[in-house]
């Protein structure tokens, strides 16, 4: 079923309460380097909440605890001795509204960069350069060299999650996780994501949850497909390579959702 | 396979499509009949009606395959629904081709207007007509119903199809070393045969798209006569 081997995230039997109430039930997954891969599933089957235990979000939320293991270079992101702003230097998130701060577009990539501790070296790019090369990369430069001072604010909400990705870059992450990314966009807004997530893929591994089955046929490479129980706890019911989860799943539950028919 | 479901509309749409794909395949099925029939009685009036049916089923084709894309296109269809979909525009493009098989023959039928086929010939090409619109009878059921265990075992009849076939091709050639002065209606004879021999072959590939449909599996049927 796992087509991946060794993943740069290795999800080991994971369940995650709210309180008493499980929402994520024995979860084992492998997220692979340098591929996108995209989390369906119906509401509340436990998808966000799988990503946001990635990079730990969910200790933000009072009375969430998580048992099993989460690795990311053979190190257990859950160890005590792990400082969780540490993990989310290296596993960034981009959110389903574009949050841009209150600040100049070259300062929201700027703080990215500082809170890495970034520091002019010789040889190394300026945080001129930095920035530029982060707006770059999110596929924003073009649109927003002569305006760096501008607030973020005033970009479209297209440019603003674009914005909000070259921030995420900013702390040279290795796995970028995002949630919903693109659905509060219009479709060409949304095409332009999807297509600088596949430009992103080249550098880092991408984990994506989505609503939008054609966007994670589209865009992704593997596909995880999670339903709750009847005690409304997620499971992973399938995951696989995403041409085989959208052409010819295996589990009968997996082709009930996609192809739109319930049991 | 279609439950009642959020897609109601969607999946009434598709069984609309099975039922006119399968219409299509009766009447390429029935102007095959008529060919060989117009063939044995000498009927150029029945060619005539074969010529405008290949027509009609040359469009209702294209119909159909507007249908298919536009189907891809509005319902993003998935896993079972996609695999229905593709195997239909396999479907329809044999099943256009059976159709030409009978305007073939009756195009033969017209060249040998004048001729009494030999009796012998004759049984041959019976013998081959009942057997392929058997296989495609069952084919279409098979479709129609999604059966790909039934699906799998039609093609066994295209072996008893070729076997006619090559009996009457070895026929033809022993009575044509006999009375060379038959060469015409011996070629026109094997040429009706070889497109009920092909008819056979098109009904095998329907049968495996039926097989993917329910499986996911594209293979070609052990069919070393396919294979050469």
């Amino acid at each position: 079923m796992n087509n991946v081997t060794v993943g740069k995230i290795e999800v080991r039997n994971v369940n995650i309460y709210y309180g008493k109430f499980r929402a994520v039930k024995n979860v084992s997954i492998s997220i692979p380097d340098k591929k996108i891969t995209a989390l369906i599933g119906p509401s509340g089957c436990g998808k966000s909440t799988l990503l946001r235990s990635l990079n730990r979000m969910n200790d933000l939320i009072p009375g969430s605890h998580m048992e099993g293991s989460i690795t990311f270079h053979e190190i257990d992101i859950y160890e005590k001795s792990v400082d969780p702003v540490e993990v989310r230097r290296h596993i960034g998130m981009v959110f389903q509204k574009a949050n841009p701060f209150p600040r100049s577009i070259y300062e929201n990539v700027a703080w990215g960069a500082r809170i890495n501790g970034f520091q002019y070296r010789l040889g190394h790019p300026s945080m001129d350069e930095w920035v530029e090369i982060c707006l770059r990369k999110a596929a924003l430069w073009d649109e927003v060299k002569d305006k760096l001072r501008s607030s973020g604010l005033s970009l479209s909400g297209g440019q603003q999650q674009r914005l909000c990705i070259a921030r995420a870059i900013a702390t040279r992450p290795e796995v970028i996780l995002m949630d919903e990314p693109a659905s509060a966009l219009d479709p060409i807004a949304t095409l332009r994501i999807e297509e600088l997530m596949r430009e992103l893929a080249e550098e880092f591994a991408i984990v994506v949850v989505t609503h939008n089955m054609q966007q994670a046929a589209r865009v992704s490479d593997f596909t995880a497909f999670l339903t709750m129980e009847e005690d409304r706890s997620g499971i992973l019911v399938e995951y696989g390579k995403t041409p085989q989860i959208f052409t010819n799943p295996v589990d009968s539950r997996t082709e009930g959702y996609i192809t739109g028919r319930f049991g | 396979m279609l439950h009642k479901t959020a897609r109601e509309n969607f999946d009434l749409q598709l069984a609309s499509l099975i039922s006119e794909v399968k219409d299509l395949g009766m009447n390429a099925r029935d102007a095959v009949r008529v060919s060989i029939q117009a063939l044995l009685s000498n009927d150029i009036q029945a060619v005539k009606k074969i010529i405008s049916e290949d027509q009609r089923i040359n469009e209702k084709r294209y119909e159909l395959e507007i249908k298919c894309i536009a189907l891809i296109a509005t319902q993003q269809p998935m896993a079972h629904d996609v695999r229905l979909l593709a195997a239909i525009l396999e479907i329809i493009t044999e099943i256009e081709r059976i159709g030409d098989y009978a305007k073939g023959i009756g195009k033969v039928a017209v060249r040998l207007k004048d001729v009494k086929i030999d009796d012998d010939w004759q049984h041959f090409l019976v013998s081959m007509t009942n057997k392929g619109l058997v296989m495609m009878e069952q084919g279409l059921e098979a479709f129609i119903l999604l059966d790909d265990k039934a699906a799998r075992e039609i093609p066994g009849l295209d072996d008893e199809v070729d076997e006619i076939y090559n009996q009457l091709a070895d026929h033809i050639a022993h009575s044509y070393s006999i009375n060379p002065s038959n060469y015409r209606q011996a070629q026109c004879v094997l040429w009706a045969a070889h497109n009920l021999e092909r008819l056979a072959d098109r009904v095998t590939n329907i049968c495996e798209r039926i097989v993917y449909v329910q499986t996911g599996e594209i293979s070609e049927f052990d069919n070393p006569e396919i294979a050469a």
